[in-house]
């Protein structure tokens, strides 16, 4: 098999103790990076590049992929620890990673959420391995019609479960898109809702927003029991990580389920976030111990971290093959391929073959360094819920406020966050759920563009929905999903009122 | 310290009038975003003009609230925060909003700095040396970070003009 | 991270001996008003490995994606920084564009020139398997069809609306013109046959056609284009027929150059008037023009300003005409 061969030629390029040196460089500052809502990727890159210029492009490219790496892990941290995702796929991360800090076990779900990481990332490197020309092909089947069915499966899987107060799911859902909707109408080149307001042109960012609602606000309900943190002291050491690895092959079916979702997501460009909130949503359907999510359940840490990894990675494999960064930091990578004068794009793998089997294997290793080295920082990372709140509090604010501000340089995105931050609290005392807002915050915009394009393309018809098998299933699947939370739900009450019509009728009396 | 004696209900603001004045807010907003949708067209021109997803989603979100108040005049009232716990939340969100306030004027440093001696000195549980070490400790490892080694500027004021930066 | 240590202490020397020239002091960011991948993100990202290559800067460079509001973001961004000497922005037609569509209060002239660096054609492309040799064929086919043909560009109301509006014009076809957000979408959307034609630059479409995934039908330009190196199938850029030699009389180039905010001392202009001088002179920048197929037409000064206020009447004209300015 040619394929291996070049591999196996990949792996001997990338082992060489000058790049597991670059390796290692890389993820401890990507990890830097991940950890620090201000710092993006790029300011990363624009620091190495004048370095690597002395590289040859493997070495180059190797240093650059593992900061991305380094970045993927470090978005855990934060949203584990404090609340506060750094990244928009890892905020699924925080619905059951934050309670399981608050219950004392930070070190077992950062253990848990790094593992997941790397077995989300490793399913979706084998992919690129060997399926690469397959799976590119069928990432050109997507057109604007499949795109929308990708983001409704993704709306329907999530919301479809949801158990809340349902007028309070919608309220939030409609809010979220309402904020979606904001700035520049790509498709008309209009503005939409800025009322003159140059700083609302701008629209609401999702990090801006989410620091808020997430991070600003967790402090405030914090505080309201007395100054400390909520999260109990425990025993933290190195045994933690091998303790929670044996606990891990019990949720096989999970790891594996989220990987495939990851993989699907990725290829397909719906993306890590999409994924990222599908795989907690179908995790959440399907365990037996799904009742129990969003109160600290480990497996609603592995679900979303695997789908998500799984999706980044895959989506490494249309940014080489058609030249499409799937996020800001595949985009920095993009960047490094340009500046040595490779051409992304189908080309890339029949003329750099050294090039593209290097970086392959690199991500091999890049991700098996990385994994080696944020699980030697658990327990330094689980230590900072032991320095005293008084302490901690004020940093993580200043921190909030200096990623607020980075994003577009305005002071007033310093401003919303707060305000976000207040709204969190008000919100999350009466119980509107906010996963709704920020999913509809993140993907609305690109459903709605997705949607019209498709209209556009059919003259305004709606049957470019179910013009093929691909799109018509995707479609299909959805309505499934939306409707079997609500259809059980009411097959199951009018079982139990049947059961008990006579007395009801009696208690009305 | 928001210990209460048994028995007694902890006094504070009740869930009912928090929940209406939510509510209402979020009834008006559904209105603002109706008039604006249907100021710019929310038709349908050879697919959606650009006011229609906006204009769909404000009639669900108007929907959804005038429920949201509906049932809260139902549902049972409680206490939504208890005036020490709100006194608690006031001791963070008073100095946060004086650090956010100060940004402009005195640049990022100087204000985080200032936030972290009223923060630590109202919640008053260390020594007055370890707050006046955080606070001179905390920006200048942030202005390491981020204005040193990765480049990124930040908002500065007159003292760091003043030092040349 | 030794060297800008030094760099700040040779900044400080030349703050206090005022005959030397303006140097950078920090690192200096390059304002991307569009996404990664585009064609104005791959000439920031060229430029920065050029200027970094060739230590023609102390200091680093930073690429900044700022592509929100169709690139009014990163206008305002550069507007807002009046006075701020390590901004610069990369700009196309945009700069008159976005302002007349949206009536956002921008304008170029509150900007500091630097140089016109290109032109960038735009050509009609096609999927590879698509029956179309000439553009005649393809309006023919444009003409018959129900719904429309679609053409995919990037963007609403700007260059590639333009063009596609000048093409319903000049043909009395209609088409369903489908905005997308960066070129290298509407490539693959072209490649895998979801929409009919794309109006992508050179830059934007060359990885799919020597992929066998797209071709190229005509150049919307009066020339046409000089690099005859082979790039796919035998053919080089300069095998394109015009559109007009095609019987389609549609005509549009697009300016790329670089801007600086307003309010800067007139050293720190003719630090980077200088500093892309040599980034245009360089080996690496021309083989960059030959690779994306760019018209060379390096202009600053006063050459580049009489260009501009000509282009921007260009554009009024064409915008109005469309029904694309802002009412």
């Amino acid at each position: 098999m040619e394929d291996l061969s070049s591999l196996i030629a990949g792996f001997q390029v990338a082992l060489s103790w000058q790049n597991v040196g670059f390796m290692a460089i890389g993820v401890v500052l990507g990890i830097i990076v991940g950890v620090l809502p201000g710092l993006g990727g790029p300011n990363g890159v624009a620091i190495l590049l004048p370095l690597t210029f002395g590289m040859d492009p493997t070495s180059a490219i190797i240093l650059l992929s593992s900061i991305y790496w380094g970045a993927l892990f470090g978005g855990a941290i934060t949203s584990i620890l404090f609340n506060i995702p750094g990244e928009a796929w890892s905020v699924a991360t925080t619905f059951d990673g934050y309670p399981m800090a608050v219950q004392g076990k930070a070190a077992e779900a950062l253990t848990a959420a790094f593992t997941a990481s790397f077995i989300g990332a490793l399913s979706g490197v084998i992919l690129i391995t060997f399926v690469a020309p397959l799976v590119a092909s069928f990432a050109l089947r997507f057109g604007p019609a499949e795109f929308f069915a990708v983001f409704l499966l993704t709306f329907c899987s999530f919301i479809g479960m949801g158990r809340e107060n349902r007028a309070k799911i919608l309220a939030s859902l409609c809010i979220g898109f309402l904020l979606a909707a904001v700035g520049l109408d790509s498709i008309s080149g209009d503005l939409r809702m800025t009322f003159g307001s140059t700083e609302l042109m701008r629209g609401f960012d999702f990090l801006i927003v989410v620091i808020g609602l997430f991070g600003v606000s967790e402090i405030l309900l914090t505080v309201e029991e007395g100054l400390v943190f909520k999260g109990k002291q425990a025993t933290i050491d190195l045994k933690v990580v091998l303790r929670t690895w044996a606990g891990l092959p019990r949720y096989w079916a999970t790891l594996a389920r989220s990987s495939l979702v990851g993989m699907w997501m990725g290829v397909t460009p719906g993306g890590a976030i999409a994924a990222s909130f599908m795989g907690y949503g179908l995790a959440k359907r399907f365990s037996r111990r799904g009742a129990n999510f969003g109160k600290g359940e480990i497996e609603g840490v592995l679900a979303p971290e695997t789908a998500a990894h799984a999706a980044g990675t895959s989506a490494l494999l249309p940014m080489l093959a058609l030249g499409i960064p799937g996020s800001a930091t595949a985009a920095v990578l993009l960047g490094g391929l340009l500046v040595w004068g490779l051409q992304p794009g189908p080309m890339l793998f029949v003329e750099q073959k050294d090039f593209v089997w290097g970086l392959i294997a690199s991500m091999y290793l890049g991700n098996l360094a990385g994994l080696i080295i944020v699980l030697a920082t658990v327990p330094l990372f689980a230590a900072i819920m032991r320095i005293p709140f008084s302490f901690v509090a004020p940093v993580i604010l200043i921190v909030c406020a200096i990623g607020a501000y980075t994003i577009s340089n305005s002071i007033f995105d310093i401003w919303l966050m707060l305000i976000f931050g207040i709204v969190g609290y008000v919100f999350k005392k009466l119980d509107y759920p906010l996963a709704p807002l920020v999913l509809a915050l993140v993907l609305g915009d690109r459903a709605e563009d997705a949607f019209r394009q498709a209209l556009l393309g059919s003259g305004g018809s709606l049957g470019v929905f179910v013009a093929n098998g691909l799109v018509t299933t995707l479609v299909a699947l959805a309505m499934i999903l939306l409707f079997w939370g609500p259809v059980s739900d009411l097959i199951g009450a009018v079982r139990r009122r049947s059961g008990r019509a006579g007395k009801a009728a009696e208690a009305a009396e | 310290m928001s210990a209460h004696p048994e028995g007694e209900t902890p006094r504070g603001l009740s869930r009912r009038p928090v929940e209406l004045v939510t509510a209402a807010i979020l009834i008006a907003l559904a209105f603002v975003v109706l008039w604006d949708s249907y100021g710019r067209g929310a038709g349908w021109d050879n697919g959606p003009q650009n006011g229609f997803f906006p204009a769909r989603v404000g009639w669900l979100f108007l929907a959804a609230a005038l429920f949201i108040l509906v049932q809260s005049f139902r549902a049972e009232n409680s206490v939504f925060v208890t005036f020490a716990q709100l006194g608690q939340v006031s001791r963070v969100l008073g100095p946060l909003v004086l650090f956010v306030a100060l940004i402009q004027p005195l640049g990022l440093y100087v204000a985080a700095s200032i936030f972290i001696l009223v923060f630590m000195g109202v919640v008053a549980t260390s020594r007055w040396w370890s707050i006046v070490l955080t606070a001179i400790l905390v920006p200048i490892v942030c202005f390491w970070i981020f204005e040193l080694q990765f480049r990124v500027p930040l908002p500065k004021g007159p003292l760091e003009a003043m030092l040349g930066y | 991270m030794k060297q800008h240590w030094l760099a700040a202490g040779a900044a400080l020397a030349a703050a206090t001996t005022p005959a030397l020239a303006w140097e950078p002091t920090k690192a200096i960011e390059i304002v991307v008003p569009f996404s990664a991948g585009g064609a104005s993100d791959q000439m920031a990202r060229t430029m920065q490995g050029i200027i970094q290559k060739n230590n023609l800067t102390s200091q680093p460079i930073i690429v900044v994606n700022k592509p929100a509001a169709g690139g009014a973001e990163g206008m305002l961004d550069i507007q807002k920084s009046a006075g701020d000497p390590h901004k610069l922005i990369t700009t196309s037609s945009g700069i008159f564009m976005t302002p007349m569509a949206t009536k956002l209060p921008l304008n170029w002239t509150e900007y500091t020139p630097i140089a016109m660096m290109a032109q960038d054609s735009f050509v009609l492309w096609v999927n590879a398997k698509a029956p179309y040799q000439t553009a005649g064929d393809f309006m023919t086919a444009a003409k018959a069809a129900s719904p429309s043909l679609k053409i995919g560009g990037t963007s609403s109301k700007r260059e590639d609306n333009l063009i596609v509006f000048g093409m319903e014009k000049a043909g009395g076809v209609k088409f369903a013109y489908i905005p997308h957000t960066s070129g290298g979408q509407a490539s693959t959307q072209l490649s895998g046959d979801h929409i009919d034609a794309s109006t992508n630059n050179p830059a934007e479409d060359v990885a799919n056609w020597r992929g066998g995934a797209t071709r190229p039908i005509c150049v919307f330009s009066e020339q046409k284009m000089t690099y005859s190196t082979p790039v796919a199938d035998g053919k080089s850029w300069a095998d394109i027929p015009t559109c007009a030699s095609q019987g389609l009389n549609v005509s549009y180039q697009m300016l790329r150059g670089m801007f600086m905010p307003g309010k800067v001392t007139k050293e720190q202009q003719a630090f980077y008037v200088d500093l892309f001088k040599k980034v245009s002179e360089t080996p690496e920048w021309k083989d960059y023009l030959a690779r994306s197929a760019l018209v060379p037409d390096y202009r600053d000064g006063e050459a580049f300003v009489t260009f501009l206020k000509a282009d921007e009447e260009k554009h009024a004209k064409l915008m109005g005409d469309a029904g694309f300015t802002a009412k």
